[in-house]
């Protein structure tokens, strides 16, 4: 047992700091709890968020190249890049899946959810359906998915067309079928989180609208069109950015589609797997931090376009 | 006045033994770190190693750190200049110029690796590993390419399933027949993997255009000199083996491995590393001879991964090191690494002993190392990619071989002398 006087010291501290607590107002009490509990998360975030971020707009101006010391470099490595027609090739694929995959599959997604939505027998398993392609690993489906895509008799799709008497397609071996070949699987995988979401969104329209726009006898087109999707636009708004953000930074169905080539020809190639080369294959990682300050900047002017055209409609 | 001295002399033997164990402890205290990457039979082979050194070399520790090979690289950037990591270090052949240029490796003793001896000794390719007159690391193993044929399609085919191809020309004669395709024309069955991205590119780079009567480089391999007639001829009958052969198609059943191990391909050219995996293919039957020769000349591409002592070694865990890395070269430890990594040992006594140079399967690759190159990659990566595009653009694009063999040597200089002259 510790001698009673030895608790004293601290105990008059404990004393003083809630003293000084009961100082203050509720709203600076809350303050402080707010911040205490919020101090992990705010140091974990600055040291595996921000430091990082930081360190590579710095790296960007440097011709790091992984073993070396850092070397200031000005902007160089950003005048190289505006000068590498491989990186306006990539810009090109990129923003290719970005035109692709967003609108397909927004529309596919809102389809297939507007009309689960009005089914009651078996709706929780064709939901379960849906939603299992998002769940199981992108490695895994792409390598499905490229067996695909082989030539008959092995893959399925050519199989298929042949039997249709349709002409076979390279599919992957095509510099203008290849990206959209990639794309799909991406696609497929994307739509059951977006049917969910859609769900979640279709069920938090009010029946009373829909009740009224009834009684006023409006069509099935006009109540889509003047209830559902206005009601939607949360919604939208949040499933618009963030796939936006998923397609621009594709790289998993890609590695594994072309053999981590992004081909052929670089047909296919994303901006992520470029900066994955560059950093991971060639070392540069000073151009490579470029690359990436190029993509963070993208991402962001995109996403506050998307919000402030979609919010103030 | 007993208890007085019995208490004085407890407290002597203690610090006598203190003492003592820590003389002891000091003595044994030599320990060095050795570094590789994950790879099981490569971690079995070092870890043995490691017991024999331990239990011949008794004031010396060594402690064996793999890392997965994606970041191997990075954690020895990070580490060795920061006084930390490996003090032998296993690195790939084509990395030498990087490392030496980041000063991350000190050149071995000449009083204990003399030069005269490594070249007498060691396979030539190891000569590469010599920088201004000084050798910085020398190879255990070393790896070259072969023709692998898969006996039971051969005796479908009406062929002997006992003598591969020896020439190009027969090559193309027993692909032809090994190739089936359905009424449509579509392939069942290749003849001969057709795969730039596995061993291909080293085939075409180093084999077929010499045999051509062409060299894929200058003699300081600082040029391109593939965009010749001989290296547009080269290309063109590799690309023929598709095009106008018809006996492989780019990119069936995914790669040339799968299609080879899966028996839907008569052939193909790999490398010894690929020994262990087919190994395990059940229902498999092979065979492994040299690479087909054409207009009499016999060439083969070889790689190796070497050890080398990094700067961070110095005093006792230097001479620690040079021991460990003596050991690790003897003719036995190559003995142990064939037959438990299936490399080929980097001494040609070693290596050219009958029982392995007339094994059935490590004897191919073994005879071919007599005449084999190591290219000097700047970016394998890169280099290998331009050799994948050049076909690409033959096969998807119609560009006429020759300006896609000129462009793909103009793109590959471009990688040479970012290299060079940085």
């Amino acid at each position: 047992m510790l001698p009673p006087q030895r608790t004293a010291r601290p105990g008059g501290a404990e004393r003083r700091v809630t003293r000084q607590l009961s100082e203050l107002t509720i709203g600076q009490k809350r303050a402080i709890w707010a911040w205490a509990f919020l101090a992990l998360p705010v140091v974990f975030y600055i040291a595996i968020r921000f430091y990082p971020t930081a360190e590579a707009l710095r790296a960007s101006f440097t011709n790091w190249n992984i073993v070396g010391r850092m070397q200031f470099i000005g902007g160089d490595n950003y005048a190289r890049l505006a000068q590498d027609p491989a990186f306006w090739n990539v810009i090109g694929n990129t923003f290719a899946y970005l035109g692709l995959g967003v609108p397909i599959s927004m529309l596919l997604s809102f389809v297939v959810a507007y009309h689960l939505d009005r089914v009651r027998f078996g709706h929780g398993l064709l939901r379960a359906l849906y939603f299992v392609p998002h769940l199981t690993t992108a490695v895994a489906m792409a390598w499905v998915w490229r067996w695909f895509y082989q030539p008959p008799p092995v893959g399925a799709f050519n199989v298929w067309l042949t039997g249709l008497g349709i002409a076979q397609m390279p599919f992957l071996r095509s510099t203008t079928q290849a990206l959209p070949a990639v794309l799909a699987p991406a696609i497929w995988a994307g739509i059951g989180f977006q049917i969910v979401i859609f769900l979640a969104g279709l069920k938090a329209v009010p029946r009373t609208y829909y009740e009224a726009a009834a009684i006023d006898g409006a069509g099935a087109w006009r109540v889509l069109f003047e209830i559902t999707l206005p009601s939607l636009r949360p919604t939208i708004v949040f499933l618009v950015v963030t796939s936006s953000i998923a397609y621009l930074r594709i790289f998993d169905y890609v590695y594994a589609m072309t053999n981590g080539q992004g081909g052929p020809l670089d047909s296919t190639k994303p901006l992520v797997l470029m900066i994955f080369e560059t950093a991971f294959k060639h070392f540069e990682m000073g151009y490579a931090a470029t690359q990436t300050v190029v993509l963070f900047a993208i991402l962001l002017v995109i996403s506050l376009v998307q919000l402030k055209l979609l919010r103030s409609r | 006045m007993t208890t007085k001295i019995g208490r004085t002399g407890f407290w002597l033997a203690a610090i006598l033994a203190t003492a003592l164990s820590w003389t002891g402890a000091a003595r044994a205290q030599v320990e060095i770190e050795y570094w590789q990457y994950t790879f099981a039979q490569r971690v079995t082979a070092i870890d043995t190693l490691i017991k024999q050194f331990e239990a011949a070399n008794p004031g010396i520790k060594v402690k064996h750190t793999h890392v997965p090979y994606d970041d191997f690289r990075v954690k020895i950037a990070a580490a060795i200049p920061a006084g930390q990591g490996p003090d032998v270090v296993q690195l790939f052949y084509g990395w030498l110029q990087d490392y030496l240029k980041a000063g991350l490796l000190q050149p071995l003793p000449a009083k204990d690796f003399s030069a005269v001896e490594i070249e007498r000794e060691y396979f030539p390719i190891v000569q590469q590993m010599k920088v201004d007159g000084k050798y910085y690391a020398l190879p255990t193993a070393v790896r070259s390419l072969a023709l692998f044929w898969n006996k039971t399609l051969f005796k479908e085919a009406g062929l002997d399933p006992e003598r591969p191809p020896a020439t190009l020309d027969e090559l193309v004669d027993y692909a032809k027949k090994l190739t089936k395709r359905s009424p449509n024309g579509d392939l069942i069955q290749a003849g001969l993997t057709i795969d730039m991205g596995g061993q291909d590119h080293h085939w075409l780079r180093e084999v077929l255009v010499r045999q051509f009567g062409g060299a894929p480089y200058s003699s300081n391999n600082k040029t391109v000199a593939y965009n010749t007639s001989a290296g547009v001829n080269a290309t063109q009958w590799y690309i023929d083996l598709a095009a106008k052969q018809k006996v492989g198609q780019i990119g069936f059943l995914t790669d040339g491995v799968t299609a080879f191990r899966s028996g839907k391909a008569g052939m193909t050219i790999d490398g010894s590393f690929r020994l262990g995996a087919l190994d395990g293919q059940k229902g498999l039957e092979y065979g492994v001879a040299e690479l087909p020769s054409y207009n009499g000349v016999k060439a083969n591409f070889a790689s190796y991964w070497v050890n080398g002592i990094t700067t961070k070694a110095t005093g006792p865990k230097l001479d620690a090191s040079v021991k460990f890395l003596k050991f690790i070269t003897t003719p036995e430890a190559m003995e142990l690494w064939m037959n438990t990594v299936g490399e080929l040992p980097a001494r040609r006594s070693v290596a050219e002993k009958d029982a392995n140079k007339n094994h059935a399967k490590y004897g191919p690759f073994i005879r071919g190392l007599t005449y084999s190159y190591a290219t000097d990659f700047v970016n394998e990566t890169a280099q290998r990619k331009v050799f994948i595009d050049m076909v690409d653009k033959v096969a998807l694009k119609n560009v006429p071989t020759k300006d896609a063999v000129a462009q793909a040597a103009a793109e590959e200089q471009k990688l040479l002398d970012g290299f060079y002259n940085k």
